[in-house]
């Protein structure tokens, strides 16, 4: 009879563990799947943003603006010269 | 006081009279039967419902909580070799409708649908009128839209998550990168070149749902989504742009129909920019004609004219035939064979071999190609890569026509060698240059960018005959040659002009093509660039005139991008003011 009602308590403790196991299983589960929908969230906004960082930095457009706004210039062919023959005269790369 | 009410003794339960009354024993047996009848029965059903039955309940149960959900996958990017995004897939979403319910949207509802989605009430009220059970709304509608329509609960309103192609670069890139279908397919160009690789393998789970509707648990197996291989092409944007705008230019400026530009790296194949003059923006692809569409330089081919002559001098060169300074003569400036008559643009005397390409001499290239069998021209031919498609892999390439030896006609073997009668595409003509730039092999072209494996080619000349002929090139640009406006600043270039009439319904027409093929540094060659102009009629049809100022510029901007150190004598980049725009 004792026996009984210790084995009975002992399988109802199970049972509630098992129960809230599960429960944190589950809880654990979602939290996981938030963070995974975070990253591909975060991934489509990556890609968006690498879009516009490219489409702002088309060589048009660069061009567009260093030659309007910044009102450069490509010297000719005189200032440019090797770097080793020539240090004073700025860059090799006129661009 | 204490009264004493009922003095009646009470009865324990079981001496209660009632249960002192006699039963019958059918009755209690009856009920113990009926009683145990309905427990089988039920266990019975029990059974049924458990182990013979139980595929029913549990697909009925799963269709509760269980969902098989897909996993989407995107298509993979494109770029260029230093990784700037040409082709870049950002989710969109399809707003869909089940008319049926759509149709109990009220006006005020219809409107405010209409005025997200930017289409016209009566436009949504012909979508939603069809006798259907779907209906596309509008499709690719950004995601901030779509949340907004979420949000305002529609009837009968639907979505779905879909991709949208963009390319940042747009028209400048356009011929080489492609585009794709609305159904994320590629149509055109690298996208369908590279479909395989670029598309991705959607996935799907199988997991239990709560009542909120979000995922507890995944149960079954899971196949994860595969997204599609990014692809980096060879490509380097900046001197894609280069080549793009100064054709751009050319074309304009020459009031030409069409043009067609390649640079390659010589030591690799690689391909760093193909661009194509006209072209069109594949972000918005209305009113797009086929002129438009087609990518000249690999698809379309031409009769090349001089740019040919160098591989007539080269095999002559490499047989022994002349040397570098063999004198021809080439007075009066017109040669006939046959009932035919060739003739130089301008008359010549005595030229040396070197003389003969340096001023693109008909005469003297004939004179020199009659000294071979039609065999030996042929095979020099088809082993730079005449009449053969040159396996990029790219959609639409084209042979070329190069005819089979046996059939030549003295005439044609003498137009042949200056670049008539043959037909060839630029990316061919390109290409078959690189044996001069690498020491007389000739290099695989590759669209995709080749990590750092040196590149071994299949030699056609000896270096010794490579060397020369580079010289010949050289001294085609200088002010005695057809092309000094070819000429670099900073660098020594060499290479040849074409200046070929079109074949217009089987006779030559007053047409040209005017191009230019070249090679730089010369000291140790590093790009081929060739440049062609379709029909230039502003005045100038000379290549040396028209395509010669484009190469000059392509080359000279794409050695700086890619630093090149200098090889000319500095004098020589002093005295020469360049009016150079980038």
């Amino acid at each position: 009879m004792r026996l009984n009602m210790i084995l009975l308590l002992v399988v109802v403790i199970c049972a509630l563990g098992l129960v809230t196991s599960q429960h944190r299983a589950r809880k654990l589960f979602q939290g996981l799947e938030g963070e995974q929908e975070k990253a591909r969230q975060l991934e489509v906004e990556y890609g968006q943003l690498q879009l516009e960082m490219s489409t702002w930095a088309t060589h048009p457009r660069i061009e567009k603006i260093a030659r309007d706004r910044l009102r450069m210039v490509m010297p000719g062919a005189a200032p440019r010269a090797p770097l080793a023959a020539a240090r004073p005269l700025a860059r090799k790369d006129g661009r | 006081m204490v009264v004493r009410r009922r003095p009646q003794r009470a009865h324990r339960f079981t001496e209660s009279p009632v249960l002192q009354l006699a039963l019958q024993g059918w009755r209690s047996r009856t009920v113990g039967l009926l009683l145990m009848g309905a427990f089988l029965a039920l266990v019975a059903r029990g059974f049924y419902l458990q182990v013979i039955n139980n595929d029913f309940l549990q697909e009925k149960g799963d269709s509760r909580y269980r969902r098989d959900i897909e996993v989407s996958a995107s298509r993979g990017k494109i770029m260029d070799r230093h990784g700037d995004m040409l082709a870049v897939s950002t989710p969109m979403k399809s707003i869909w409708a089940i008319p049926g319910d759509a149709r109990t949207m009220d006006a005020p509802q219809k409107k405010q649908l209409a005025a997200l989605l930017e289409v016209g009430v009566r436009e949504l009220d012909g979508k939603i009128a069809a006798d259907k059970t779907f209906a596309f709304i509008k499709r690719q509608v950004p995601p901030e839209t779509a949340e907004r329509i979420a949000l305002a609960k529609f009837p009968g309103i639907h979505q779905e998550k879909e991709y949208r192609r963009y390319y940042p670069t747009g028209e400048m890139t356009a011929h080489i990168v492609g585009f794709t279908g609305v159904d994320d397919k590629g149509l055109e160009g690298v996208e369908l070149a590279f479909q395989n690789s670029l598309l991705g393998h959607p996935g799907n789970r199988t997991v239990i749902r709560d009542r909120r509707g979000s995922i507890v648990e995944d149960v079954g197996s899971i196949k994860p989504p595969q997204d599609g291989k990014d692809v980096h092409l060879a490509m380097d944007s900046k001197i894609q742009y280069l080549a793009y705008s100064q054709l751009k230019n050319a074309v304009e400026s020459n009031k030409a129909k069409a043009g067609g530009a390649i640079v390659i790296d010589a030591r690799t194949g690689e391909i760093l920019a193909l661009a194509n003059w006209p072209t069109y923006n594949p972000n918005n692809r209305q009113n797009l004609s086929g002129a438009q569409l087609r990518n000249r330089a690999i698809t379309d081919t031409f009769e090349p004219g001089s740019v040919m002559k160098p591989f007539t001098a080269a095999l002559a060169l490499e047989k022994g035939k002349v040397r570098f300074d063999t004198v021809i003569n080439c007075a009066p400036g017109r040669l006939t064979i046959g009932s035919a008559t060739i003739a130089d643009a301008h008359p010549h005397g005595a030229l040396t071999v070197a003389q003969v390409i340096q001023k693109s001499s008909n005469i003297g290239t004939v004179k020199i190609a009659l000294g071979f069998p039609p065999q030996e021209l042929w095979e020099m031919f088809d082993s730079v890569g005449f009449g053969q498609a040159p396996n990029l892999g790219f959609p639409g390439e084209v042979n070329g026509r190069l005819r089979p030896w046996k059939s030549w006609r003295p005439i044609e073997q003498a137009t042949m060698s200056y670049g008539h009668g043959i037909a060839v595409s630029l990316v061919q003509l390109a290409r078959a240059y690189t044996v001069f730039a690498r020491d007389g092999e000739l290099v695989p072209l590759s669209l995709t960018r080749l990590e750092g494996t040196p590149v071994h080619g299949v030699p056609v000349f000896s270096p010794h005959t490579a060397r020369e002929v580079r010289a010949m090139l050289e001294m085609a640009v200088q002010p005695e040659g057809t092309a000094p406006k070819a000429r670099v600043p900073g660098y020594r270039v060499g290479g040849k002009t074409g200046t070929a009439y079109k074949v217009e319904g089987g006779v030559y027409a007053k047409k040209y093509v005017a191009s230019f093929v070249g090679l730089a540094p010369i000291s140790d060659p590093r790009l081929v660039v060739a440049v062609m102009i379709d029909e230039p009629s502003a005045g100038a049809h000379y290549g040396g005139d028209v395509a010669g100022p484009v190469f000059s510029q392509i080359m000279g901007g794409a050695l700086r991008t890619i630093g090149v150190a200098p090889d000319a004598p500095l004098q020589v980049a002093a005295a020469t003011p360049a009016k150079e725009r980038m």
